[in-house]
């Protein structure tokens, strides 16, 4: 049953058209891929399922997920590489949706921040600056975060930019394990060889072209195809 | 030349004065934290200047400086704020713009008017004679405002300086907070220009939150230590200025930059 569908989503800025009829469904604990090239819209359409941005026509419906039980990692943005703020300050500020008004955090908060970063092996660092941290760390704080806020559905713009490869492999396992709970996954990637590998489904968000299925559909599929050979023959 | 010092105390202009002082720089060095680590420090140096414009026409049509400066600098700070998010006009650039503009037309503004009795000097690097009762009213309703908003929201106002994005995705209306906070400044720079000079209240918001985070690794400690230099900063500056009848505005920077250099060296001894 689609816990997300998606119905000719589009969206223009200033006159023009940077997502146009976007349609696609997504299951319980599927992991969904979105790649394209610079430009093509794939923040856009993460800003429009958070609804931080309206859509200009089309329709997105969640079905058994409230707005508070999404979770969302941004891309790191450059106040943060020098930001005096520990591990753990960072963490429990994802259970700001769950707060009431004056935003006090509970016990039950406390508790459930601690198995978190169990679960992400950033314990023994809760109390290190972020700007201390190493890329591959930082991105499990801010992983962590999005966790504490949310555990059903995820989405993660970029989360593999800057890390090196044996960083990015430990947080691609990180993942896996997620899927396995039952967490419905929303990936932005750069890299087309790991989107196929790890995600059950593909949107590929071209400029004249767009394309979304399986993982197996998107290998086979003209554009597919193309992605995965420039990929090569960047290697 | 101690029991000279603390001969001014007796002064009601000098309590007045230290009153306002402290609250102005407990304020200053609270909303610095999120102005600085948003990198918005260019604003609070921009809204002093044109706190100086603001209150020099007034001085110049005669009405009093406050209540003409207050609104005109929460205006201004509005305009800042979003010249800086549309990402149109280059923030930087505009914000000395506006700030060197500012300074222009006030300073034509009181030579113009004839105001020969008014001391350019004391506008500039700050004077202890010039704080009132009204400062003071103001001064104790901001704070109160302030370390209210803080105690409540503190978790929301972290989240929103950290990250706006993940923020406003977590239901918080960020752009709210960002608006509040600029109101709030612009209050504060008003109130402490007088005492800290127009060229110099930007190093009260900017100091403490910079010699805090060479040493702190939390938010939280930040927040708390940036405080407690600032108010320590402000009272040795002034104590200073008292016994060698400097400017209150000059001698407080130059305390903030000793504390200043000496955290940092701090900072660098910790990391090694």
């Amino acid at each position: 049953m689609a816990i997300l569908t998606v119905e000719n989503l589009s969206k223009k800025f200033s006159g023009e058209y940077v997502l146009r009829d976007i349609s696609f469904s997504l299951n319980k604990s599927e992991c969904l891929y979105i790649v394209g090239e610079n430009g093509s819209g794939k923040t856009t359409l993460i800003k429009l399922l958070l609804g931080l941005i309206d859509a200009t026509k089309g329709s997105i419906k969640f079905d058994g997920v409230k707005k508070n039980q999404i979770g969302y990692m941004p891309q790191q943005n450059a106040i943060q590489s020098d930001f005096p703020a520990c591990v753990n300050e960072i963490v429990m500020s994802g259970f700001l949706n769950k707060t009431s008004l004056f935003s006090f955090y509970s016990k039950k908060h406390r508790q459930r921040a601690k198995e978190i970063m169990e679960k992400l092996h950033i314990t023994d660092i809760e109390r290190l600056s972020f700007r201390d941290l190493s890329g591959g760390q930082k991105q499990r704080v801010l992983l962590a975060r999005a966790l504490a806020a949310a555990e059903e559905i995820l989405l993660l713009d970029e989360p593999m930019t800057a890390l090196d490869p044996l960083a990015s492999a430990e947080f691609y396992e990180i993942l896996e394990q997620l899927k396995k709970d039952g967490v419905t996954l929303i990936i932005i990637s750069h890299d087309v060889h790991c989107a196929v590998k790890y995600g059950d489904k593909i949107m590929h968000l071209g400029r004249d072209e767009v394309f979304f299925g399986k993982s197996e559909e998107y290998c086979h599929s003209s554009i597919g195809r193309k992605m995965l050979m420039e990929g090569h023959h960047h290697d | 030349m101690i029991d000279n010092v603390f001969s001014f105390f007796k002064y009601d202009f000098v309590i007045n004065a230290l009153i306002v002082g402290l609250l102005v720089s407990l304020c200053a060095a609270v909303l610095g934290v999120s102005l600085v680590l948003k990198r918005y420090s260019m604003i609070g140096d921009g809204l002093s200047h044109i706190g100086f414009g603001a209150s020099a026409v007034a001085l110049a049509v005669g009405i009093a400086p406050i209540y003409f400066s207050i609104p005109t600098v929460i205006v201004a700070a509005f305009l800042l704020l979003r010249l800086k998010s549309s990402g149109k006009i280059k923030g930087d650039a505009a914000t000395a713009l506006l700030s060197s503009s500012a300074l222009a037309i006030g300073y034509t503004a009181i030579k113009l008017s004839g105001g020969v009795n008014i001391d350019i000097n004391s506008y500039m690097f700050g004077s202890i004679y010039t704080v009132n009762k009204t400062d003071m009213i103001i001064a104790v309703c901001i704070t109160v405002v302030v370390l209210l908003l803080y105690f409540c929201f503190y978790n929301k106002i972290f989240s929103v300086t950290f990250d706006e994005d993940f923020a406003s995705a977590t239901g918080i209306k960020a752009e709210r907070y960002n608006t509040l906070l600029a109101c709030l400044t612009a209050v504060t720079v008003v109130i402490g220009m007088r005492l800290m000079g127009a060229l110099l209240m930007s190093a009260l918001i900017i100091f403490p939150v910079m010699t805090a985070s060479r040493v702190c690794k939390s938010y939280k400690a930040v927040m708390l230590s940036a405080s407690i230099v600032s108010v320590v900063g402000f009272v040795a500056g002034l104590l200073f200025s008292l016994a060698l009848n400097t400017s209150p505005g000059s001698s407080i920077v130059i305390v903030n930059l000793f504390i200043f250099v000496v955290f940092a060296v701090m900072g660098k001894a910790l990391k090694k």
